[in-house]
This record gives structure tokens, sequence and C-alpha cells, in this order.
């Protein structure tokens, strides 16, 4: 069997994939003018689809942010009459409305392709038995993989999130391969396994995990890989674009590779808008180039990331990106300093002795504002000495880390706040002066 | 020659400390000794019980992390000054004591140590044939 779910796509040379994101945009720009929101902003910037004569005249367009989302809210960016439409998937709004993001059928099939791709790639097959424990509803890492892991053939078990003694018993009676979840569910699921007397490398046949919609570190994919004795890929997607399916890692685990027949991939600079140079950290700019019912032009995502490479062994030609940096907006200035959960979760997981949850807590005392970060032991001790030099190191290296010293406090496993879905990282009670 | 201590990291709003005792009521194991050494954050729980592996088994049950370590008992004689007698032996031999607790079993007194040479602790034991608790004894004195 090929390597390639989608040989013809997947193997473009660099020049027949720009040569064919020119053709779809030019598409996707004419169809964007069946919008009035859109028509609005080209009349603004000046442009029309007949300006559309190479691919770096993308950077003439708008840029489309959330809060557009919102503004139009519900459907004030479909670019089809909604009786085209055929699913709704909405992203709960803790600010201001709630976004919609519309799909046809054919934005459907196409999502489903996406996914089915990438779980192909890192070595899938028909005969796999993939068991998605992921939240369902409106999140969309639920249908997406659902539907393209059926897209790719294999048997697919809805099991979604939590529960995790029927997902253990699921991957052993139905002698589950690959599971999706959150990264945090993983690590959940093995320590449920551990109190079970379960082993995954003997007790199951699972051989690959996929994990996202949590930015996590390499160390703790590797941890995860440790635990589970199977290759975990990290997976990027985001409801706005489709859902999951966007990026992926194929097996070099050397970046996510971000499908460029569907997607043009831009890194600007947050502050100016200006492209950044390949290998430099910005803000990651999606355009869809074959959504119908509400095509995207240079979404601003808030992930940031950088380019690893355009080519790779593999022998797609779609650019690798870095695992996700943090959000922009998941950064937390702290004395002047800027600090992403990321990099104190890198820190953590170079300790054997500590387990896999955490909490930042950042407070503010008299002047200052502090950060505390509470961390589980994964075993007990006997030894006093050994918490009191473990707790001091850790200090250490988060300070040479984040350049500021945090408060750190050893708690016992299974004693910090667990959740089945994505995991609250940070917990932030100061107070704000403006 | 040594008993099973159960070490149990505890931190001191969470609760753990109640877990834990609830745990050995639920599985009806006696509890022996207990001390916590602790910091304003944390602690150390070290417990001697009635069947200490079948307690720790228990724990983990309820989800509480604990440490086994092996440990000396010794059965002191009720006259002031015995328990200094016994510690000059070890220190004699050139044994530092980790830490240390007393407690009452039968009306008679127990010292509890972690030293940092098992090894010569044992032969310090068997030389001067001072009377010890094996693991045996514990359920039975309970
Ligand atoms: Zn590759």
């Amino acid at each position: 069997m090929s390597n390639y779910f989608n040989p013809e796509f997947e193997t473009l040379t660099r020049e027949q994939i720009e040569a064919l994101q020119l053709e779809r945009l030019q598409k996707t720009v004419r169809h964007c003018m069946n919008n009035e929101f859109y028509r609005k902003k080209f009349a603004e910037a000046g442009i029309t689809p007949d300006d559309i004569k190479s691919l770096a005249d993308v950077r003439r367009l708008p840029f489309t942010t959330k809060q557009d989302l919102r503004d139009t809210y519900p459907f004030g960016m479909a670019c089809v009459p909604i009786r085209d439409c055929v699913r709704l998937h909405s992203s709960s709004g803790t600010t201001g409305n709630p976004t919609v993001i519309l799909h046809t059928q054919h934005d459907l099939d196409e999502w489903a392709n996406q996914v089915a791709r990438n779980l192909w790639m890192v070595g899938l097959r028909p005969d796999d038995v993939f068991q998605n424990s992921s939240g369902y509803g409106m999140f969309t890492g639920g249908l997406g993989f659902q539907y393209g892991a059926e897209r790719m053939g294999m048997l697919t078990v809805p099991a979604a999130a939590g529960n995790s003694l029927r997902q253990i018993k699921f991957i052993k009676d139905f002698g589950t391969t690959a599971i999706h979840a959150v990264p945090s569910y993983v690590t959940r699921l093995y320590e449920v396994m551990k109190e079970e007397g379960v082993d995954p490398r003997r007790d199951t046949k699972l051989k690959v995990l996929a994990i996202g919609a949590e930015p996590h570190s390499e160390e703790q994919r590797r941890r995860i890989e440790d635990m589970m004795g199977v290759k975990a890929y990290n997976s990027f997607g985001m409801s706005e674009m489709c859902g999951p399916g966007v990026g992926f890692e194929c097996p070099e685990q050397n970046g996510m590779h971000f499908w460029e027949d569907y997607y043009i991939v831009e890194i600007v600079d947050p502050e100016t808008l200006e492209p950044v140079p390949d290998g430099e950290i910005g803000e990651l700019v999606l355009t869809t180039l074959c959504r119908e019912a509400m095509p995207l032009l240079r979404y601003r995502t808030r992930d940031l990331t950088r380019v690893l490479g355009r080519t790779c062994p593999c022998g797609r030609n779609h650019v690798r990106l870095d695992r996700m940096k943090g959000r922009s907006d998941d950064m937390m200035v702290l004395r002047g300093v800027n600090i992403f959960p990321i990099q104190i979760e890198k820190i953590l997981m170079q300790f054997n002795e500590l387990a896999n949850n955490y909490l930042i807590t950042l407070t503010t005392d008299e002047e200052n504002d502090n950060m505390t970060v509470e961390v589980e032991l994964a075993h007990s001790t006997d030894d006093y000495a050994h918490l009191q030099s473990l707790e001091k190191e850790i200090r250490r290296r988060l300070k040479d880390e984040i350049l500021l010293t945090p408060i750190v406090k050893l708690v016992p496993l299974g004693t910090l706040p667990v959740s089945e879905g994505k995991a609250v990282r940070v917990v932030d009670k100061r107070k704000v002066y403006q | 020659m040594t008993i099973h201590q159960l070490s149990i990291f505890i931190e001191n709003r969470s609760g753990t400390l109640i877990k834990v005792l609830e745990a050995f009521k639920e599985a009806k194991i006696q509890l022996i000794a207990s001390t916590i050494a602790d910091t304003a954050e944390y602690g150390i729980l070290r417990i001697v019980c009635a069947e200490p592996m079948r307690a720790c088994e228990e724990l983990k049950k309820a989800g509480i992390a604990v440490a086994l370590s092996d440990v000396f008992a010794l059965q002191l004689d009720n006259k002031p000054g015995s328990a200094a007698d016994v510690i000059k032996l070890f220190s004699q031999a050139g044994i530092s004591i980790t830490y240390i607790y007393t407690f009452l079993m039968r009306g008679k007194g127990i010292l509890v140590f972690r030293t940092n040479n098992t090894d010569l602790a044992r032969k310090t034991i068997a030389e001067n044939n001072l009377p010890y608790i094996a693991e045996g004894d514990l359920a039975e004195w309970a």
C-alpha cells in the first residue's frame, strides 16, 4: 500500500504547490465577493479579485480576526446561502458573542480527507481500530476525527472524553490500535491504567496516539510516549479552519506538515503584521483555499510558531511548522517579562520525580506580581532533604527559563484539579490596574 | 530485623491526612505509631502499623502515593537513659541516624529510627543482642 493517502496532492513539488495555491486563492477571493462583509473590506483596502496576480499578492488582502467572527455572529461570514450549509460548529464565547463556523457537504468531505491523510501518514491503515477519546458536540476534535478516521476506512469508536475505566475496557476489548485525545487526558488515562494494573505495552495493541488541541512541550510528548510505549503525533486544528486536520506530524516528528493545498500559511510579527523570516517565531496566519461556506482570508490564529522547513525526508513538501509555542492570548506578562505556560511545563517535565499535572497561579501582593507553580510529586518519599533540594532545583531551572523566580509548591499525587477536557494550567488572581 | 514503615507525602491543605486515616479505617488496619515532620508547606507522614504491606496496597487503591522504607524498631528498657545507651552504640559504630521517634507498645518503649548504613546497623544490633521488633510482631502486638 502507498505511503500516501492522497499521493497526487501530498507529493507536489514546491512549484506545483505554489501554482495550485495561486489558482485556488484567486477562486477563493472571487467567491468572497458573495459576502457583504468581504465586499466592504475589499473596498476599504481598495482591491478587487483581479488584483491577485501572484501568490505574494495575498499580503494585499485584509486580515480577518476572531472579533470579525463575533461581530458578524451568527451568519454574517457565510459566502453561500444558509440552505446550502449542512453543519454548524460554534465556539463558546467567554467574552461577547460566540463564533459560528458553517460547512457545506463539500467542506465536510474535504475536512474528512485532511484528517484521513494525516492518520494514514502516521502509519494507520483500514484494518486499524481508532478510538476517539475526545470531546464531541461542538468541539471539532470529536466529529473531525470521527469522519476522518471513517474516511480512511478504520473501525472508529466514538468513545468521547472521560470515564477512563470504560475507555480502558474498550481499548482492551476492541483491540484499539490508535487513540486521539488531548495530552492531559492521555496522562490521566495512563494513571488509571496503572491503578488498574493494565500495562499498555503488554495488555493493549496500541501503536499510535494523536494528541492535540492543548499546547504541549516536546518533553511532555516524550513522556507520553515513554508511558504508553507508542509514538505520539502532534495534531494541529482550529475550528475556524474546520477543526483538526490542518497540520499534523509525519513519522519524522520534526514539525507538523501544514497542508498547503488547503491553506496559505504565513508567519507574521504580531505587532507589525509584517512577515518574519523562516525560523523566526511569529503569529500563524491562515487563508483557506477550499472552503465554500465560510472561506477565511488571512485569519489571525493568535498561535505562535515558526517555519522549520519546506521539504522533508517523508516526501511531502508541505511546510513544516514547529509545535505551537502558545497563543499570544496565553502569554502572561509578569513584572514586565513575557512568559508562556509551555515554558514552565518544559522544565517541570525534565524531573522524573514530578507527575504530569501542574497549576500556575498568579497573584498580587502589596507591590508585586507573584507566580506560584504547584506540581504533583509522582511518588511519595521518606527523604526530606531530597524534597528540599528538588524544590530548589526546580526553582533554579525555572528561573533560567523565565528569568524570574516563582514560588514552587510540591503537592501529593492526585490533589490538583483534573479536567477530562482541556486542562486548566493558569489561574490569574491578580488585581487589574488600569 | 527491620520493619516496613509507610511514608506519605502530604501537603497541609489538601486533606491527605484524613484520606490516609479513612483508608486505614476502611481496611481495618491498626495504626501503631505515626509522626509528621513538616515545614510550612508540606510534610512527611510516617506510619508504623499492623500489616504494612496490605496497608500500602490499600492506600494505593485509595489513590494515595506511598513509599515503603525499612526502619529499625528496638525495644527499650523502661528506665531513664535506655534510649541514650542504645544510640551511643550506633554512634560509636560510626552510624548516623536520619530520624528517630518513639512510642509505647504494650507498656514497652519502642525506638524507631532510620540510619545511613542499614548493614552496619544490623550488625550492631546483633552484636549487642538488642531486642528488636520484627515485622511479624506488628500484627500480634497491635
Ligand atoms: Zn514529513
